[in-house]
């Protein structure tokens, strides 16, 4: 669609000469996607942070950053230049090479998943069919980052911070799979936009309350625990035990400075957005319209995302951390059992006359 | 039974969202920030700030060196040498507050039997290196110069309530 027009633009505008660029016009077209997509995302990735302190603020009363520019609004410029003109300091008895690999592994993971995320009905830059086998190979990746960060740093606290992120992330990682299991049995699929597009019909479509036919509903336990253990997986208040800083400092970034830690700080935000983009796909319709008369687009799937992300700073305003042994208690005694049960009633609920996803 | 209340409350998140209804409902209370320096709240009249040595109406200095003030100061700060002027009074030769040391708790303020030494309402100060704050009696008379028509309005409107 649109890169037809584009190439048929391109060919008339460039005549004879188009012959030289036709061959690596595939990669040209890959690498304007991935721009288009990460450019956007990396700026939220830098308003996010404003936008926490503000919301944080707001809810404490406060009023949060509003000195630099109107409104504050160029805080995270400036907080990007402190970390950028900052020295990174690397301890002696650090590891060099890990220690720099690190903050990259960390922030990487976090950006490769937006290559199968759709936002519009073919609207996606990779579009695969294991996209969530590759959504949930990719971001397990993003725990060798921290634990080769907390390992490298040669700290006590880097360390005991990068076990706890270890058991952690890969506690709840199992609950977010087997939550992600029921969407896969309902939507028949692993290609995120066919998950979508598998919300788009049912009863309540009939009515014009399509919201009510999206995966949330039917699928409520999953729903909140997908989502929760998003906020663990993204080691979000109240499950920030990584880097509780009355414990720990900063856990597995303590010993890192200046765009170092400004890489691992951005990764946090990334994940955040991008758990948030996730959680609205898989049970929220992602580009859906909520009522019959709106039509789809692009900008119920921002809206959605940003529900979300307000979500977890409203939880990282409201709650109390949690303590090592709840995280994970809640983790293996709560969420894995709640999923278990729910993919066998979806199971049997798919089987029976019932069934509601045909 | 209530076990089991407390079970399925739990399941269902209750207790979370009681508590993200109390920050949500703040979310959009009035803020009560005060931005420093373009606002400022109301000092009492008994705010204990930066000290000054107050002089009479006649330019007179009040203070007569008794030293209650350098006797009563729990922290130590203050430094008092006395001798005859010329005219046969008692006064002090040097008079110090080191302010690095000072609590300001007011004792010297309520030990003076000649209201020389006074804590003012300014709490704007700073100093730059350690012998900053470090008041001699010149800088202390040179306050109570400046800030005098202060300091006496303070002092009257507590007056009633001493």
């Amino acid at each position: 669609m649109m890169e037809a027009q584009i190439l048929q633009f391109l060919q008339s505008s460039l005549g004879s000469s188009w012959s030289v660029v036709a061959p690596v016009w595939p990669a040209i077209w890959a690498l304007l996607k991935i721009v288009s997509v990460l450019l956007p995302v990396v700026a939220a990735v830098a308003y996010l942070p404003y936008f926490e302190r503000k919301v944080i603020a707001y809810m404490h009363l406060r009023i949060g950053p509003n000195r630099v520019g109107p409104a504050g609004l160029l805080q995270p410029i400036a907080d990007a230049l402190k970390l950028v003109f900052k020295e990174v300091v690397t301890p002696s008895q650090a590891s060099k090479a890990l220690y720099f690999t690190g903050p990259i592994l960390a922030l990487a993971p976090a950006l490769v998943a937006w290559a199968v995320v759709p936002f519009d009905d073919g609207m996606v830059i990779a579009n695969i069919d294991a996209g969530v086998l590759f959504l949930l190979a990719v971001s397990s990746l993003g725990i060798y980052g921290v634990i080769i960060s907390g390992w490298a740093s040669n700290s006590k606290y880097a360390f005991l911070g990068a076990m706890r992120a270890g058991a952690q992330m890969i506690s709840y990682e199992i609950a977010m799979g087997m939550a992600l299991i029921a969407v896969l049995m309902v939507s028949n699929s692993l290609n995120l936009g066919d998950i979508v597009t598998a919300q788009d019909k049912g009863r309540f479509v009939g009515y014009g309350l399509d919201f009510l036919s999206w995966n949330w509903l039917p699928l409520l336990p999953m729903f909140l625990v997908y989502f929760i253990a998003g906020v663990a997986e993204t080691n979000r208040a109240p499950f920030d035990v990584v880097e509780g800083e009355s414990e720990i400092v900063a856990g597995h970034m303590v010993e890192y400075s200046g765009m170092a830690f400004a890489l691992f700080f951005l990764a946090e935000y990334a994940n955040m957005i991008l758990i948030s983009a996730l959680t609205a796909i898989f049970f929220l319709g992602g580009w859906l319209s909520p009522v019959g008369f709106l039509p789809d687009s692009i900008g119920w799937l921002f809206l959605k995302i940003a529900v979300l992300l307000f979500m977890f700073l409203w939880f990282r305003a409201s709650f109390p951390r949690y303590r090592y042994d709840q995280i994970m208690r809640l983790g293996w005694k709560f969420f894995i059992p709640i999923c278990i049960a729910w993919i066998l009633v979806v199971g049997v609920w798919m089987m029976s006359p019932l069934n509601i996803w045909h | 039974m209530g076990a089991i209340k407390d079970f399925i409350g739990s399941l269902l998140l209750t207790d979370f969202l009681k508590g993200m209804g109390v920050t949500g409902k703040y979310f959009f209370a009035r803020k009560i920030t005060v931005q420093y320096p373009d606002e400022k709240t109301p000092l009492g009249f008994r705010f204990r700030g930066l000290h000054a040595l107050r002089r009479y109406p006649n330019g007179e200095e009040r203070c007569i060196a008794c030293k209650l003030c350098e006797a009563i100061c729990p922290a130590m700060a203050i430094t008092i040498e006395s001798a005859e002027r010329d005219d046969g009074t008692r006064r002090t030769t040097r008079y110090d507050i080191d302010l690095t040391k000072c609590i300001f708790c007011g004792y010297c303020e309520e030990a003076c039997p000649v209201d020389a030494i006074v804590e003012t309402h300014i709490f704007e100060y700073h100093g730059e290196t350690r012998g900053d704050l470090h008041y001699t009696k010149q800088m202390l008379l040179a306050n109570g110069d400046r800030y005098e028509e202060e300091i006496a309005k303070r002092r009257a409107l507590d007056a009633p309530y001493r």
